[in-house]
């Protein structure tokens, strides 16, 4: 609706979010945060985000629902296998020289994409020197990914990813079914860290190899992308790899060339080596 | 009805997209004074190959969307398979992979109702064919925010319902023919 006081008052929302509880959505794109409080608005009985905003500054018990309105946890084990696949053949045979690694998964969700590496590097040998950080700020999909379960009819499609990604054994090794869930292998999770880290407001953390941060930045104006994806580069040696979404890219970043690209197809760049 | 102000074209089509817009988009000249936004709902496998086609037909530059790319004149935009195409309130494009809505991932309504916050009155948005009630509520969002709403007429649709969908939540929107559109569009923006 073309209404620009209702921008006002989406304006102000996030604001109050933002001062009262320190989550920063101020610099998303604007038209899909929208979207979202508009349906955050219906959830709540609210007949304006002013009203929804009086609501939140005052009951904090809404947060955490008004939370997973604001972020999308869509994902999936090798969501696009191909992705997966070039890590493998591509990447990996880089990552092999070196005699301890680490990878951060920025935006992990409930741990799909850091499962899923675990599992890829296990299958190459890698596991054993490698340490995983996933990080988010929905601290609902940061326990559900401590958990490592996931709902057991899924597991197809999982499973049908994971050989399109060149898995190298069966998926159903790395789970017990049971109960509608399938429970991972607690193995897969003793070198990972998950943690709750904004790409908005915190800063680097550790020096990686491998940065792999999916359909986190479309959620973002030109201002935030640049402040996360020089994140990235700060947080990644001279010649580490960043591996983006599948409509992902640098092409409109001020850190573009800071990267060479890797393989454009599966949107995978690579630091420069020079300073 | 004022034509002066259009600012950009906003179009929705499903089942028999690809005929509907082979029927006007290749008459589009090469500096056609607007943007146009296009989502066709397509299976998440069928990659990209609608953009390619439309490519090979028209003058005007096609091409698939990327996130955060200002949006420019003479070009049509695709939704990419498999993402939500918005418009940004800065006349940027953006995508996200929220959840599908009328289960379709790219979504008419999603496309429509961001665009009709961002242009209001300088959108003009077009209903085609389909088998879905996704863009109904957008062309509504379209026309109550002073922009102008079209269907192509059922009738002549080769599936009817997403017209009449569309047309039954906005009693306003104009009814066209292909040939129709094809005029209107053209004429939308006279040479000065
Ligand atoms: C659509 S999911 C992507 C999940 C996974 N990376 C994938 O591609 O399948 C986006 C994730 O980004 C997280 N996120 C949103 N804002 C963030 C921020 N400022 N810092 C870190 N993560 C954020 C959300 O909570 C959500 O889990």
């Amino acid at each position: 609706m073309y209404n620009k006081t209702e921008d006002i008052e989406l304006r102000l929302l996030l604001e109050a979010i933002y001062r009262r509880y320190h989550y920063d959505f101020r610099g998303y794109s604007m038209a899909s945060v929208k979207r979202r409080l508009t349906q955050a608005q219906e959830r709540f009985d609210c007949r304006s985000f002013s009203m929804l905003q009086d609501r939140v500054l005052h009951d904090p018990t809404l947060l955490p629902e008004l939370l997973s309105f604001l972020t999308v946890q869509v994902s999936e084990l090798f969501r696009d296998p191909s992705y997966f696949k070039a890590i493998r053949e591509q990447v990996v045979p880089h990552l092999r020289t070196y005699p301890s690694l680490k990878v951060w998964v920025a935006g992990c969700s409930a741990g799909e994409e850091l499962y899923s590496l675990a599992i890829l590097m296990r299958e190459e040998g890698l596991e054993d020197r490698t340490m995983f950080y996933g990080t988010d700020i929905n601290p609902d999909a940061l326990r559900r990914a401590e958990a490592g379960v996931f709902d057991l009819e899924r597991m197809s499609l999982f499973t049908e990813n994971h050989r399109r990604s060149g898995g190298k054994s069966s998926l159903s090794d790395y789970y017990t079914a049971g109960y509608g869930a399938a429970v991972f292998d607690k193995s897969l999770r003793r070198r990972a860290v998950f943690s709750d880290h904004s790409l908005v407001t915190d800063t680097v953390f550790a020096e990686v190899q491998l940065v792999s941060c999916r359909n986190v930045l479309i959620y973002f104006d030109r201002e935030l992308q640049d402040r996360a994806v020089g994140l990235f580069k700060d947080s990644l040696i001279r010649k580490g790899f960043l591996g983006l979404g599948a409509k992902e890219s640098l092409r409109f970043s001020q850190h573009a060339d800071a990267f060479t690209e890797f393989s454009r197809e599966s949107r995978i760049y690579q630091k420069r080596g020079t300073a | 009805m004022s034509t002066s102000s259009v600012e950009a074209v906003v179009i929705g089509a499903s089942a028999g997209a690809l005929e509907a817009l082979s029927a006007f988009l290749p008459t589009l000249p090469k500096d056609y004074a607007l943007p146009v936004m296009i989502v066709v709902h397509l299976p998440p496998d069928k990659n990209s190959v609608m953009a390619d086609l439309l490519k090979s037909k028209c003058k005007i530059d096609v091409r698939e969307a990327e996130d955060k790319e200002p949006i420019r004149a003479a070009t049509v935009y695709l939704a990419p398979p498999d993402y939500h195409l918005l418009v940004e309130p800065d006349k940027r494009l953006s995508l996200s992979s929220d959840d599908p809505v009328h289960f379709s991932r790219p979504s008419i309504d999603v496309l429509f109702e961001s665009a009709a916050d961002a242009y209001g009155p300088g959108l003009v948005g077009l209903v085609l064919t389909g088998g879905s009630s996704d863009g109904a509520n957008g062309l509504r969002a379209v026309h109550q925010a002073g922009g102008q709403a079209l269907v192509q007429d059922p009738a002549t649709a080769n599936v009817p319902l997403m017209p009449q969908s569309a047309l039954e939540a906005c009693p306003s929107a104009r009814v066209m023919s292909l040939p129709e559109i094809t005029t209107f569009l053209n004429h939308l923006v006279q040479p000065a």
